[in-house]
């Protein structure tokens, strides 16, 4: 088992928005989590990765070990990421130098060699290859004025160059056109191996048309309310949420989220 | 400026006196003694002062200072220098205690008519060719300091360049004090006169061995018509040094002037930039970068008076403020009623690394005519925690994210430097305290 969580809550400023998570994820599998809007997907994108900012209780287990008492660098050395909903710009920190500051900060902690500048590059050049990235943007500053797409693009680059054991994405397909879609995906999916997991936070089937998952989950009002196989993210794409939401144990307001697929 | 009354002890800056030359030219003796009564009769500035609202001299009046003399012996050697300051290549003159140390010095080769030496050797062959500039008219901007720069300066750097002359290389003057058995303060003076379509690059360093010293400088900078000089001041004292330093530019006819001043050390440091613009045409850049960190305080008070029409000044500067660090941006533009056309901005933005770190941010302007475009603003910010934790999931610890994003802010400062040589041995030293030195973070 690479990842079990079991009864997770998350709540920030008394307000609780993971309600009681349960998930099992093996090495190798691609699991989906789909959800309506506000159902608390990317919070618990972010709880994995360690955001402070939430107040967390539950197990989170991962390769066995207390996920959740490592810091947010620690759980990336562990082999943890997470490709953001909305990565972060940072202004006068060049791309290139970020990717290398994190893949040898990662090295470091695992008792590797860092990777000189020549050998990184040949590296980085590699895996820029992966999702169509054009080398002018390893001089630029960390995301600023990329594109949504680009952004995106530069999420699942550093993915490629970081080799997690465990990969998060949150939202990747939001705001992308289709042909970025496919780009992410062939990433994405050029990086499926045996060894690593996926967890493919969505709102939209689409994503899942090029990312083809092993299990999906639906995301309602704080924990997984519905699991099955791939064909259960074509009966979303069909009905919409709302029904899965009202078969789901509702306990609060937040069932009237309107989430249901265009 | 408010005449005020000193309050210091007899000993020390208020007890000084010139030392007695009976080979200087009567005008240099008026000139010392107009500076010591100047301080006598107005004495030191206080926190009433405006421009010296937020710092407070009191500890550097507290000292018993007693004025460097020259010839002293040093254990400085040319080696020591270029790890502290920094090889640029070229003319590098170095000064000890304020006076100019030949032995540590190199002379590169300078075009024809071009002359960089010690200001003594002017005073000793040519004394008269100073007049213009040491017995100037006070301006009003005089303090007790300055004037007590005028009693004793002695020595510092002399550099005149011919007109239509290119001098390529950077010209390196190194201040250096070294600390002898009773506190020193060390009284450097130097002038520059940039001659019509001239160009040149001075960079200024300041650095010390230790304990407690002065440094009381003055740079004066004249730009001739289409003259064209980038000035560069390190100020990386010892963190138990004062410094107090003030840089006065006048710009010729379409002139161009540009000073990039970045403080790194001192327990107290100011250094007070005054460009008065009276001639038209002429484009001035000042920049900064002050990072105390602490218990260090760093003022920065800038006047660009704009006389003339279209002039345009540019002001970017920047502050990181760590521990008990103190900063000061204080910024003053004065358009007057004939510079129209007059093209002025002023930024300052600074960085809280501590709760008890502390910035005052005043940025002035004063416009007495129309038909001018001025901007200026002033930030102060944390670190963006977004961006901490974008870093941190992707593997970088918590205190080296921080000190990344730190640089990032500061280096947008270091760009701006175009002496290669400078700009690496200030990234090396800068990105080295920033991840390094930063024990206290707000969390």
């Amino acid at each position: 088992m690479m990842l079990r969580i079991e009864n997770l809550h998350a709540s920030i400023g008394g307000n609780e928005i993971l309600r009681g998570v349960n998930l099992d994820v093996h090495a190798g599998e691609v699991h989906a989590i789909m959800g309506p809007n506000g159902s608390g997907k990317s919070t618990l994108a972010q709880v994995l990765a360690g955001r402070e900012s939430y107040d967390v209780t539950g197990e989170v287990l991962y390769e066995g070990e207390d996920l959740l008492a490592l810091s947010p660098e620690e759980r990336a050395a562990a082999g943890v990421f997470l490709a953001f909903q909305y990565p972060v710009e940072i202004p006068g920190v060049g791309n290139l130098y970020f990717v290398r500051t994190a893949l040898n900060s990662l090295r470091r902690q695992q008792g590797l060699d860092e990777l000189d500048a020549i050998d990184f590059l040949s590296l980085a050049r590699e895996r820029m290859g992966l999702v169509e990235m054009d080398e002018s943007f390893m001089s630029r500053s960390v995301n600023e004025g990329f594109s949504g797409g680009e952004k995106k693009r530069n999420e699942i680059f550093q993915m490629a160059v970081l080799e997690p054991k465990l990969a998060i994405l949150d939202e990747t397909d939001s705001g992308l056109d289709i042909d970025a879609l496919r780009v992410v995906a062939q990433g994405v999916n050029a990086l499926r191996s045996e060894g690593r997991a996926m967890l493919v936070i969505t709102h939209y089937q689409r994503l899942l048309d090029y990312i083809v998952p092993d299990v999906v989950h639906v995301f309602a009002d704080g924990r997984i309310v519905r699991s099955g196989d791939k064909d259960l993210a074509l009966e979303l794409e069909q009905h919409g949420y709302a029904d899965l939401e009202q078969s789901a144990v509702l306990t609060s307001s937040a069932a009237s989220v309107g989430g249901a697929t265009p | 400026m408010t005449a005020t009354t000193t309050t210091a002890s007899p000993r020390g800056l208020a007890g000084l006196e010139p030392v007695p030359d009976d080979h200087q030219p009567s005008w240099l003796g008026g000139v010392r003694r107009a500076g010591l009564e100047w301080v006598a009769e107005h004495g030191f500035p206080t926190l009433k002062d405006e421009d010296w609202k937020y710092t407070r001299v009191g500890p550097i009046l507290d000292v018993a200072f007693e004025p460097a003399v020259g010839g002293m012996n040093h254990r400085l050697s040319s080696s020591a220098i270029d790890d502290l300051a920094g090889d640029l290549g070229g003319t590098r003159l170095v000064f000890v205690n304020g006076y100019f140390a030949p032995e540590l010095s190199s002379l590169a080769m300078l075009p024809e008519g071009a002359t960089v030496t010690s200001l003594a050797s002017v005073l000793a062959e040519n004394a008269d060719r100073l007049e213009p500039f040491l017995a100037r008219p006070i301006p009003p901007q005089h303090h007790a300091f300055t004037a007590l720069n005028a009693a004793l300066a002695e020595d510092g750097a002399f550099i005149q360049i011919p007109p239509d002359t290119t001098i390529a290389a950077p010209i390196h003057l190194v201040f250096v004090s070294e600390v002898v058995a009773s506190p020193l303060v060390s009284s450097p003076r130097s002038v520059v006169l940039a001659g019509a379509r001239s160009r040149a690059t001075i960079v200024e360093t300041h650095i010390g061995s230790g304990g407690v010293y002065l440094t009381n400088a003055v740079t004066e900078v004249v730009l001739e018509d289409g003259a064209q000089v980038d000035h560069y001041k390190v100020q990386d004292e010892a963190d138990t040094a004062f410094h107090l330093a003030a840089l006065h530019v006048r710009p010729g006819r379409d002139s161009s002037f540009s000073t990039h001043a970045l403080a790194l050390g001192a327990a107290i440091a100011r250094h007070e930039v005054w460009v008065r613009l009276e001639a038209e045409g002429a484009e001035v850049t000042l920049n900064g970068l002050y990072l105390p960190d602490g218990n260090q305080h760093h003022d920065n008070p800038t006047l660009i008076e704009h006389v003339a029409p279209h002039c345009t000044s540019r002001q970017l500067y920047k502050g990181v403020l760590g521990g008990h660090g103190r900063g000061v941006f204080n910024g003053n533009i004065v358009v007057g009623p004939d510079a129209l056309g007059t093209d002025a901005s002023q930024t300052n933005k600074n960085l809280l690394l501590s709760d008890t770190a502390e910035v005052d941010t005043r940025p002035r302007l004063e416009i007495l005519t129309d038909d001018v475009r001025c901007t200026h603003g002033a930030a102060v910010g944390q670190l963006d925690e977004e961006a901490v934790f974008y870093l941190r999931s992707r593997g970088v610890p918590h205190q080296q994210a921080r000190g990344v994003l730190t640089y990032a802010f500061a280096g947008e400062m270091l760009q701006l430097i175009r002496v290669g040589p400078l700009q690496s041995h200030l990234e090396s030293k800068i990105a080295e305290r920033l991840r390094a030195g930063r024990a206290e973070v707000r969390r």
